[in-house]
Parts: structure tokens; sequence; C-alpha cells
């Protein structure tokens, strides 16, 4: 599997085909894990970082023996592969950021990634599409008893798994669900939901993680603490959270089309018309027209749609990725020209 | 100074975003931010409040010259930059970093799943390397009473079974 292979990929996170997939998009497990007896990744020396880079790979690559599985190196790789691997949540903002020896390991399904020297030695990570708490837990349960048998872990049996930030330790777990709540927010309820997941521990975030703006009406929920409750509890606080959020999100859908339906239409329906006759568009705009579209189709208000095109577009219009498919760095300015010829393309307009 | 979004109403509300180490400042009216606030409330990021909690921190002053013998990071260091330096920090600033972990996490103990080899954590990797170097340096020198000791030592510390 070549890298441009991957990035043009659909990703089956995206193929909105799980449970609950109108509105939970995908479900994530985060798993932080550090070799015994080496300092943190950001302690080590450019070589050590060499060498430890290389035995992850190999025990990697010895652990999922039997599947399909690509290896690339961050260290060289050109900065707009970088960011579509970002922007598939293949790897961290940070980590496609950063410098070093590094690499990540991706499965051909997508749904599996390990990093290897991010902030912690190893982020091993499963995503699987819709609600899917248990599988998705299980799957990387299993990849990281299968790691351990290879590497010996950093882990002290009062405070767990040790990890570079104290907010990491314990389990190193971080599970999220993301939601898209077009909804909640259009009808001004999104906060209160906010309040309520606060006081559950559990975290709100945007469509890209930590310190990103929450764009086209997705929101990431994830256990806040990883100390002190074991995985099963976590992930139970969010089992028991997310389909009451899911509920709310069917009934102020519910509400606008009862009491509102001419402005639900309108919203849907310019959304519509901008993303098929714009001829610039920015991706903030494009994530914000997509999120109505996509919800008009799932409403049945636009017919004709095919939903796979207007989710596949969420990924591909970003501009790491609009850039891949044009196959040149582009200035903003030309991305948003780009982007605006390949909606309309996508979307089968002229 | 007026909203940069609506470019109508007067900026009340003021943001400061670091991303990538970009600095990057927005400037919006309350609507505006009322239309996106989720998106500002929903931000407060765990390093933020970690940082927040750290500098804040009574006993920070107290602590920022300990530093850990194998990574060499000081207190202070770690205060700045959030990070530990190695796996042994847990232990070295084990005092300064309780109040953290409880705030943090809302609990102090591990209880979630442990690796196959749990017994082979840092703390006692560490004693049992140092215990089968002494043993070694004791057969090498033939003291066989110490070494006899030092094996039951050894036996009685490892882990059940050793590694499963």
């Amino acid at each position: 599997m070549d890298l441009s292979d991957l990035i043009l990929a659909p990703s089956q996170w995206l193929q909105s085909t799980g449970p609950e997939s109108d509105i939970v998009l995908s479900t994530r497990v985060r798993l932080a894990r550090n070799v015994a007896g080496r300092p943190f990744s950001s302690r080590l020396r450019p070589e050590d970082q060499q060498e430890l880079a290389a035995s992850l790979k190999s025990a990697i690559f010895k652990a999922l023996g039997g599947r399909e599985l690509a290896w690339f190196e961050l260290d060289g790789m050109e900065e707009i592969d970088r960011r579509c691997l970002m922007e598939r949540h293949l790897v961290s903002r940070e980590f496609a950021a950063g410098q070093g020896p590094r690499g990540v390991a991706v499965d051909s399904t997508q749904r599996i990634a390990i990093m290897a020297n991010e902030e912690d030695h190893l982020r091993l990570q499963v995503i699987f599409a819709g609600l899917q708490l248990e599988a998705t837990w299980h799957e990387a349960d299993g990849i990281d008893d299968r790691l351990e048998e290879h590497l010996a872990y950093a882990f002290s049996p009062k405070l767990g798994y040790l990890t570079a930030c104290p907010t990491n330790v314990g389990t190193g777990m971080r599970a999220s669900v993301m939601l898209h709540l077009p909804g909640l927010v259009l009808t001004r309820q999104i906060e209160k939901v906010f309040r309520a997941v606060a006081r559950l521990r559990l975290a709100v975030r945007g469509l890209y993680g930590e310190g990103t703006q929450a764009t086209g009406d997705f929101y990431q929920i994830s256990n806040q603490g990883s100390l002190g409750k074991s995985e099963q509890e976590l992930l139970k606080t969010l089992d028991a959270a997310i389909p009451q959020i899911v509920e709310y999100e069917k009934q102020a859908r519910a509400a606008l089309v009862a009491e509102s339906p001419t402005l639900l239409d309108d919203k849907i329906h310019r959304s519509w018309g901008l993303l098929t006759h714009a001829r610039t568009i920015s991706s903030d705009e494009t994530l914000m027209l997509l999120s109505a579209v996509r919800l008009g189709i799932h409403l049945g208000r636009l017919k004709g749609v095919d939903i796979a095109t207007v989710n596949d577009l969420f990924l591909l219009t970003r501009p790491g990725h609009i850039q891949k498919i044009r196959g040149a760095e582009l200035a903003e300015s030309e991305r948003d020209i780009a982007r605006a010829d390949y909606i309309r393309k996508r979307l089968g307009s002229p | 100074m007026i909203c940069q979004k609506c470019k109508k109403q007067p900026a009340t509300i003021h943001l400061t975003e670091i991303i990538s180490n970009q600095k990057m400042e927005r400037h919006l009216c309350e609507d505006c931010a009322r239309e996106e606030g989720i998106a500002i409330k929903a931000q407060i990021n765990l390093q933020d409040v970690l940082s927040g909690m750290l500098s804040a921190h009574d006993a920070a002053e107290r602590y920022a010259n300990l530093a850990c013998p194998d990574c060499g990071l000081t207190y202070a260091e770690f205060r700045n930059q959030g990070r530990l330096g190695c796996p042994h920090d847990y232990e070295v600033f084990a005092e300064p970093l309780a109040e953290i972990l409880e705030k943090v996490h809302g609990g102090t103990e591990h209880t979630g799943k442990m690796p196959a080899r749990a017994g082979a954590g840092t703390d006692q990797q560490r004693e049992l390397m140092q215990l089968r170097r002494r043993l070694q340096e004791a057969v090498e020198s033939e003291r066989y009473e110490e070494a006899a000791q030092l094996r039951d030592l050894l036996r009685e510390k490892e882990p059940a079974g050793g590694p499963e």
C-alpha cells in the first residue's frame, strides 16, 4: 500500500454504515504505551529515537502478523502527506508537525493506526464506523495484548501504564465518539449537552481533537480521566451518555421539522445551492454547508443526493486532501478555487 | 475593536489559541461568540487545565529543584512543559503529582488492565535488575552464602510464575 493510495482511498470509518450512523460518525479507542527502562520520547537522543522506532516497528509487524499493514516514516515526508494523515485521523496533529525519527503503521482498512515515537513511545488507535464502543475497545485491547508479547511496557501497579503526560496515566485510554449534532446546534441546545457531559467527567472537542474548533457541527466526546476507573467503567460512562445525546439530537431534528420546516429547508437547500455553484470556497464554509446537506439527506428533505459522496467530501475537501487531489502545493486562494471545482464535479454540477 | 466575524458589533470576547506553535488571536462580539461559544466552552483543553493547576500549585516552589536521577528532569521543567521525562519521574515527583492526579482524574489508583507481565513494572524491574546484578557478583566472587540469600530474595520478589 503506497501513501497516495492510502490517502485517496475511502476511510471505512467515514462510510456511514455503522449503528446510529446518521448521528454517530465513528468510535475511536486510543491507548498510550511506553517501553520500560527508557526515557519518554521527548528526552530520547535522536539516535536512540531511531533505534526505538525500528524496534517498535518490528514489534508492531510481529504482533499484527497476518494483517495487511503499511509503515510510513514521517521524518522527511512531504508536509501535504503528513497533513493528509492528520486529516484522516491516522496521526495526531502534534505527530504530523513534530520532528525526529517517527513512523506510523496503518492497516489496509485504515481502522488501525499505531504511531511510534509520539509523545508516548506507542499510540495505538482503532476507529470503527458508527457507535461501537465495546467492539472498538475489544479490538484495541487484543492488539495491545499481542504487542505486549514483544514489548515490556512501563507500568506501575499503583498508577497503571506510565505516560509522558500525567493526564493519560492509568489505563492510557481515551475512548471517543464523533457525533454530528446539527439539530442541537440549530436549536441552540448544544450548550446544555456540554454542561451535562462535563458533569460526567467527559470532555468535548472539535473535529480534530484538542484545541481545535468544533466545525461542521461535529463533536468528539471522550473520557476525561484515565486513572482510578477501569477501561470498562470508563466505556460505561460513555455508553450511557451517548445514546442520550443521540436521542436529544433526534428530538431537536424532529422539532425543527415540526416547528420551522421552511427555515430548515431554506438552510439545507441554500447550502446545497452554494456547494453546487460556488467558484471559490474555504474549508470551514465547506464543512458548514456539508453539515446542513448531510442533515437534509438524513431527514429526507434533500433527495437524490448520495450520502456516501457527501461523507467523502468532508474529508476530501480538507486543505491537505484538496492539494493531494490536485497533485500540487496550492496557496490558500488557489485551494479555495480547486475545492469549489472538486465539489461541483463530485456533486454532478456544471 | 469590532467583531472579526460580523464586523458590526464591538468585540468583547478575546480568544488566544495556540495551534502548532502559532499564536492566533480572535476578537468576537457576544452574539458571534455565542454562535461559536459552544466551541469556546468545548475547547477547555486538558493541557491548559494542567498547566494552570501546575503553576497555581502551592507546593510547586518547594519541589522546583527536585530532579530525577534517571532522566535529569527537574520538577520546574515538568511544570513548564507539562510532560514527564521518564517512567521513574512518577516516583521521584510522587508527592507533588499526587494532588494533580487526583484533580485531573478524580482517582489515584489504577484499577484497569494490567500487562500479562504486570509484576515487571518499572520499580520492580529496577529492583530485580539490581538483585540479579548483585547475585551475579556474589557468585563470581564465590560468596555463596550471600548468593543463596539473594537467590531466595529474587524468587520471592519475582512475579508468581514469572511472565505468563
